[in-house]
């Protein structure tokens, strides 16, 4: 079985949005009893900023982790670049052009923000530690390649201003910043974002969502992205999926979803009879 | 750091002038330096990380190519082109190739709002722009719809731009890519066009920042851009090796007689930061020895290192303290070349190995040889300790109608009382009200379009008005500034005002980040106070003081006990000049917002607009003359993205004691 066909398209601001990139199909997904997704399907096309939202408990991160190949599904399939993804170990899933951020930021505090945001092109360095220790040849060059890179994108996030600053003495938004860096220096064909901007500021958010914006246009990267700011998510995203209770309630523009009666009951609540 | 080879083979440099003689332009200075130092650094931009440079050689093929491409885009001669972003070697370049082609440049204010820079486009008539990213290219394609001057924008940084119409829009890159193209159609063509540009055709355009009313355009000759630079660089005996860092406005006169006129006469390095953020690292970085900053620039370096040092170990702080003790003593004599004694020198080097080297080394001012503060009066404690850290900080006094320099002090005679002798070729004339007349080669031509102001400002015989008043001490030469000229009025009772003055007097507290003294024509004196978010944040912090929010840390009632006592201590000083006692601030309320340049109350370049300032807080004013102890108030704020909102507060008003003056004391006591 293969995946969905699309036709590609030019969004109205000029980008293109091509064919399904990833596709899950019937996912279910328990701990123990608890069932955190029932039953789910979605795809993510190429080049599109794909938005995950719904309230607390919704299973939500879980989708995310399912995505990432951190969480393996009891039921359903993964199928990614056209092909059924088996069930993977983390850093083969990195390989495979997948990075993400996460919701209560992972990064490594004593480090600065320059050797931190290196650690995002490990899938980039294939010289043997031995090389490397006499830095000589491959190592070298593979080294300048990678920091080259690293200075783009921190040209790019705007943070040349901290490039040496230890991570731990760094302000939340701007740690979010870094780790939004460590991801897009691994130079993936799909971002993941958990809460990009949970706990910012208006401006901080503002920043955020320009810079979300900025990746996908300017590298062609397909983001998928999990927020509670529905502001946001409105105004970023090309689709949405709803979730409630571990269920898909709705799935479309985000047009479509802010009209849809299933969703706008989940969200404000409705009396039960 | 590479350094440049100075003059070839023996020759020095004022021989290899007299050989060719002056260049009358600065593409003639260019092309001068191209045969004097082809392969020493005449840029350098951090950027990605690493420091890139340009050679003059490579500078001048850049910008020949961006002469190319903007003719190929129809740029004629006499055309204004509008310069806007933050210092970048390529808007440098853009200036001097628009020069070239026998066009004008006009720098402009990057964080001018759109309505500031609807004005200056228009007024100019530019045909073309050239912005630095995004964000001025949104500003200029916001004002379209009121200038239709603009034909083409030009943009360096490509960064969120892809998407937009192109049709009048160009990468800088694309139209040096077109010009390189296109060298052969219009090599005879820029020759003549470079050749045609005299000695007296006009070099630049320059906004002032205007303290009162629109800002008027400045037009400044190639005389008075070359002859200028000429001046002041011998003054200084700038080198070829010098290095400098560019990071001040470049609508802003001074940084265009820095980065151009005397970076292209005597050839040293310009070099640009890689974000406004990194400004402290980038000067580190490059260690200038040729810096300028504004007087902020060095009281908020200062502030910094004393809450540092506040944080610091109690040793550390008491070597720093007793170190510093010892620098204010000896270390001005020690710079001035006065005899010191031998002891002195000893602890004066011990202290340089520990405190003041490093120091120095933080601050990126090792290797400064020439640093210059303007546009305000300096604290005098500000200015002894950079002095006496060693560092050859001086004052000089200028404006954008005299491009830059009327006085400045010359090595060996520098006080922070006063701005220094006249400039080489500067006359300088004392008016009959005190205020403040010059003639120089660098005075200005005119006022864009504004014959009327240009007649206001310069009489027939060149000598022009500066709007200050001041006097020239008999004893050593030098020119001492009292205020603005229409600042200085008269109180109720006939008392001499003076309130930048008194101001001067309270911004150097570094709690007080910004004052206005009221008096002109009343009773007595009221003061505005802002207070320093910095140095009073980390006064809180230090002594658990919570605050949530700017307003509510100016209006905490042990932040106003501080002030009151700042402001006594200023009543005391003032006390102490017979014609000024008068000038003694009574009543005093902190603000609870800070002064901002985005809601008229500064200019760009961060000077007080007394008018709006008045007209704006009238009830605040109203309030500090009819008793009342406190006021409620509603203020009018500009968020940065141009939104509008509104802020309320109470704010206390206090009275602060104030003092007899000297002479009347004694009556009194008697």
């Amino acid at each position: 079985m293969s995946m969905i066909q699309y036709q590609p398209y030019q969004t109205e601001d000029g980008r293109t949005i091509g064919n399904t990139l990833m596709e899950m199909k019937n996912i279910t997904l328990r701990f123990g009893g608890v069932v955190a997704i029932k039953d789910i399907s979605l795809d993510i096309r190429e080049g599109e900023i794909r938005a995950i939202i719904g309230p607390n408990g919704a299973g939500k991160s879980s989708m995310l982790n399912v995505i990432s190949g951190f969480y393996h599904p009891q039921d359903g399939e993964v199928w990614y670049k056209g092909e059924p993804r088996p069930q993977m170990r983390p850093y083969q899933v990195a390989r495979l052009g997948i990075a993400r951020t996460f919701q209560n930021i992972a990064l490594f505090e004593g480090m600065s923000v320059l050797d931190n945001i290196m650690t995002g092109r490990l899938n980039h360095m294939s010289a043997s530690i031995l090389d490397q220790m006499i830095w000589w040849g491959k190592a070298e060059r593979e080294e300048v390649a990678n920091r080259e890179r690293a200075e783009e994108i921190i040209d790019f996030l705007e943070i040349q201003a901290i490039r040496k600053t230890p991570v731990g003495r760094l302000p939340y938004g701007l740690k979010k910043r870094v780790e939004l860096a460590r991801a897009l220096v691994a130079e993936p064909s799909l971002l993941l974002l958990d809460e990009p901007m949970a706990g910012m500021n208006v401006e901080e958010k503002e920043d955020m969502s320009r810079f979300i914006l900025d990746v996908n246009d300017e590298f062609g990267t397909t983001i998928a992205l999990i927020e509670h700011d529905m502001g946001v998510v409105m105004d970023l995203s090309d689709r949405v999926v709803v979730m409630d209770y571990g269920k898909k309630i709705g799935d479309g523009t985000p047009d479509e979803v802010r009209n849809n009666q299933e969703v706008i009951d989940a969200y404000l609540g409705v009396a039960h009879d | 750091m590479a350094a440049g080879g100075p003059a070839k083979g023996g020759q020095s440099l004022a021989e290899m002038r007299a050989v060719s003689g002056v260049p009358e332009s600065v593409p003639a200075l260019l092309a001068r330096n191209v045969a004097q130092f082809p392969s020493k650094p005449a840029y350098r931009e951090k950027e990605f990380g690493i420091w890139q440079t340009w050679t003059w050689a490579e500078t001048a093929e850049e910008i020949q190519a961006i002469a190319y491409g903007l003719m190929a885009l129809g740029a004629e001669k006499g055309d204004y082109i509008a310069i806007i972003g933050r210092n970048r070697p390529a808007l440098y370049w853009s200036m001097v190739a628009a020069m070239k082609i026998g066009a004008i440049p006009v720098p402009m204010y990057q964080d001018a709002v759109a309505e500031e820079m609807a004005y200056v486009l228009d007024h100019a008539g530019a045909r073309f722009a050239v912005c630095g990213d995004q964000e001025q290219v949104d500003k200029v394609i916001e004002v379209q719809e009121t200038v239709h001057c603009i034909e083409h924008i030009i943009y360096q940084d490509p960064r969120g731009l892809r998407k937009y119409d192109h049709s009048r829009l160009h990468a800088l890159a694309d139209v040096q890519a077109e010009g390189r193209a296109a060298h052969e159609r219009f090599e005879r063509q820029l020759a003549e066009r470079e050749a045609a540009v005299g000695y007296d055709d006009t070099c630049v355009m320059l906004y002032t920042s205007g303290t009162t009313g629109k800002s008027k355009g400045v037009v400044l000759s190639n005389r008075n851009v070359i002859e200028t630079a000429k001046n002041s660089s011998e003054f200084d005996r700038l080198r070829p090796s010098d290095e400098t860092l560019a990071y001040l406005p470049m609508a802003w006169v001074g940084d265009f007689i820095f980065s151009i006129g005397q970076a292209y006469w005597t050839g040293f390095c310009t070099n640009c930061p890689e974000s406004p953020d990194t400004m402290m690292t980038d000067l580190r970085e490059i260690g200038p020895t040729y810096f300028f900053a504004p007087p902020r620039v060095f009281e908020t370096t200062l502030t910094t290192v004393m809450i540092r040092m506040e944080d610091a170990g109690a040793f550390k702080r008491a070597m720093f303290h007793y170190f510093m003790d010892h620098a204010k003593r000896v270390g001005p004599a020690l710079l001035d070349g006065k005899p010191v004694g031998a002891i002195d020198r000893l602890k004066y080097w011990i202290g340089d190995k520990l405190i003041y080297g490093p120091l120095k080394n933080t601050l990126g001012f090792t290797r400064v040889r020439v640093g210059y503060t303007a546009g305000e009066a300096i604290g005098p404690e500000i200015f002894d300790f950079y002095r006496s850290l060693g560092i050859n900080l001086k004052q000089l006094y200028g404006q954008t109608e005299a491009t830059v320099f009327i006085t400045q002090q010359p090595d060996g005679e520098v006080r922070a009382d006063t701005v220094g002798v006249p400039s080489p070729g500067v006359e300088i004339r004392i008016g009959d009200s005190g205020e403040i007349y010059y003639r120089s080669p660098g005075t200005f031509v005119e006022y864009y379009k504004n014959a009327e102001s240009t007649a206001d400002t310069k009489d027939p015989e060149g000598w022009v008005a500066t709007g200050d008043a001041g006097f020239i001490e008999e004893s050593t030469g030098h020119l001492r500034i009292i205020d603005r000229a229409k600042d200085v009025g008269k109180m109720a009772n006939g008392n001499l005002f003076a309130p930048k003055y008194v101001e001067n007097k309270l911004k150097f507290y570094p709690n007080i980040l910004e004052s206005v003294v009221f008096g002109a024509g009343r009773e007595y004196c009221t003061a505005f106070i802002n207070i320093d978010l910095a140095a009073v944040g980390n006064w809180a912090e230090r002594n658990n003081i919570a605050y949530a929010s700017y307003q509510e840390l100016a209006g905490h009632q042990q932040v106003l006990d501080t002030i009151q006592q700042h402001v006594e201590e200023v009543n005391k000083s003032v006390a102490q000049d017979p014609m000024l006692s008068g000038c003694q601030v009574h009543r005093f309320l902190v603000l609870h917002k800070e002064l901002d340049a985005d809601d008229g109350e500064l200019t760009r370049t961060r000077k007080v607009r007394r008018k709006i300032i008045n007209e704006k807080f009238e009830d605040l004013v109203t309030a500090l003359y009819d008793g009342s102890t406190e006021i409620y108030t509603e203020t009018e704020v500009t968020y940065e993205d141009g939104r509008k909102g509104k802020i309320k507060a109470t704010l206390e008003i206090r009275d602060a004691k104030v003092v007899e003056p000297a002479g009347q004391t004694q009556v009194a006591a008697q």
